[in-house]
């Protein structure tokens, strides 16, 4: 008990006085998930939002496929790049395995699926009729087009947040891609791992705390957008 | 009297669902005159709206605009923007009263002055003006449909056509939109067709009555023809409330 005490102790001393190996942790960690997200989501919104326009009996199979992929392992998402990169793998050449490039590949496979089924179901619930609307007004297809996505626009951000938060939190695919290279590609959840397995459960801890906020922000952004304006 | 040119002419129009919902012989709607569509749930009124929207796409049958026929190929924007539909179920978008109001002239690229006097205007009519920034999704029932026929009057369409727009609305709402659809300063050129259940509402708006039964229109003629001396039985039945649907 007082072991733990100490550690939690020990992190808060940590982040407080924003130790550099923990602040960098930390800071390739919100690059990696951030640049990930941002990709998936230029992937994943427009796509979702053609799916959700779409007759679903014309998309079925796509469909079925993509909530398929939103419960990809994350273990199973990192063996799949680790393939694509490694020496002998068809990508191999650009010699992009254990890089914090190889590490957002890996993310943006785990959180594509994600932002686009997520954004789809937004749409599918109100895009038609927002469409119809939107035509029966003169819009042109590509101002019908926006019109959807801005009347759709917090099921969408609900999707990105959602997609942020998985890929923030994992760890097995950054592990086998990344392959946790302290200051090149060690991030918090590879990091909470190793500290862990060395007794150094101050670090993890603070690590963990720091994981903690995040999800608290993300969640409380969620939150918000679930309870949009009228 | 001498008909008006023609804006909308129906032929041979078929339209199928798992059942046939759909099938006109022949329609026109003549420029500058309000038709009232009546007839029971299931006779296929909205399907016309749609179709007649380009919603829907029928399954035979030419369609001819302004007298020139479309075939359903080709950009349909040009066409789209001569005609309007508002619906039973309203729809706004999730921005201001002002912004909805003014949707569908941003779309057709009107200045930013002639929008704000456009929907200013509009919103005196349908008695919202106080209401311009307030957010559409906190407005009542009523407020919300008036708001709606405020949009798609805004633009001037040619063809303005009305699913059931005052299903659900108190009186005094009732009131208001009859109003507004028979102030023909603000719609003195455009056609309008009116679906709607009410037979009296038809008879105190529309200049011309279209009793459809079964996909077909049954009977069409001026609203007091119709309403006074029916031609046919269905109408009969349907005007003297005996139809039961």
């Amino acid at each position: 008990m007082s072991k733990l005490l100490e550690g939690i102790l020990e992190a808060f001393r940590l982040i407080i006085t924003l130790d550099p190996y923990l602040m960098q942790i930390v800071r390739l960690s919100l690059q990696v998930s951030g640049t990930a997200i941002i990709l998936s989501t230029l992937l994943g919104v427009p796509l979702g939002t053609w799916l959700g326009m779409c007759e679903e009996r014309k998309t079925r199979l796509i469909n079925k496929i993509i909530y398929t992929l939103m419960g990809l392992p994350p273990v199973v998402a990192g063996l799949l790049i680790y393939l694509l990169l490694s020496r002998q793998g068809p990508l191999g050449v650009l010699g992009l395995l254990y890089t914090p490039v190889a590490m957002v590949a890996a993310q943006v496979a785990l959180a594509s699926p994600i932002v686009t089924g997520l954004t789809m179901v937004g749409i599918r619930s109100r895009g038609r009729e927002v469409e119809e609307a939107a035509r029966t007004l003169g819009a042109s297809p590509l101002l019908t087009a926006w019109t959807v996505v801005r009347e759709c626009r917090f099921s969408i951000l609900g999707a990105v947040v959602t997609g942020f938060g998985r890929v923030v939190a994992e760890v097995g695919a950054v592990m086998i891609v990344g392959g946790n290279i302290e200051g090149r590609t060690r991030v918090m959840t590879t990091a909470i791992v190793l500290e862990t397995g060395k007794g150094h459960y101050e670090l993890a801890i603070g690590l963990g705390l720091i994981l903690l906020a995040i999800y608290f922000v993300i969640n409380s952004l969620l939150y918000h957008f679930q309870k949009e304006k009228p | 009297m001498m008909n008006s040119e023609p804006v909308l002419q129906l032929e041979n129009l078929v339209k199928r669902y798992d059942r046939e919902v759909l099938n006109i012989e022949r329609l026109t709607l003549h420029r500058g005159k309000i038709y009232g569509i009546i007839g029971p749930s299931g006779s296929g009124k909205s399907t016309l709206l749609r179709i007649v929207n380009l919603l829907v796409k029928p399954d035979q049958g030419v369609i001819r605009y302004f007298g020139r026929s479309y075939n359903g190929a080709g950009d349909t924007l040009f066409l789209r923007r001569q005609m309007t539909l508002v619906f039973q179920k309203t729809l706004l978008f999730k921005t201001t009263v002002f912004e909805n109001v003014a949707y569908g002239l941003k779309a057709r690229g009107f200045k930013k002055r002639e929008i704000r006097d456009r929907v200013y205007v509009l919103l005196d009519k349908v008695g919202l003006r106080g209401m311009a920034h307030r957010q559409a999704g906190t407005l009542s029932g009523g407020e919300a449909q008036r708001v709606a026929l405020a949009r798609a009057i805004a633009f001037e369409p040619k063809l303005l056509l009305l699913d059931e727009p005052t299903a659900n609305l108190d009186p005094a709402n009732v009131e208001l939109m009859e109003k507004l659809i028979l102030d023909r300063k603000m719609t003195a050129d455009m056609t309008i067709a009116m679906v709607t259940h009410n037979i009296f509402q038809a008879r105190r708006v529309a200049d011309e009555v279209i009793f459809l039964y079964n996909g077909r229109v049954a009977e069409m003629g001026n609203v007091e023809q119709v309403f006074t001396a029916p031609q046919n039985p269905q109408t009969r039945e349907f005007i003297e409330g005996r139809m039961i649907y």
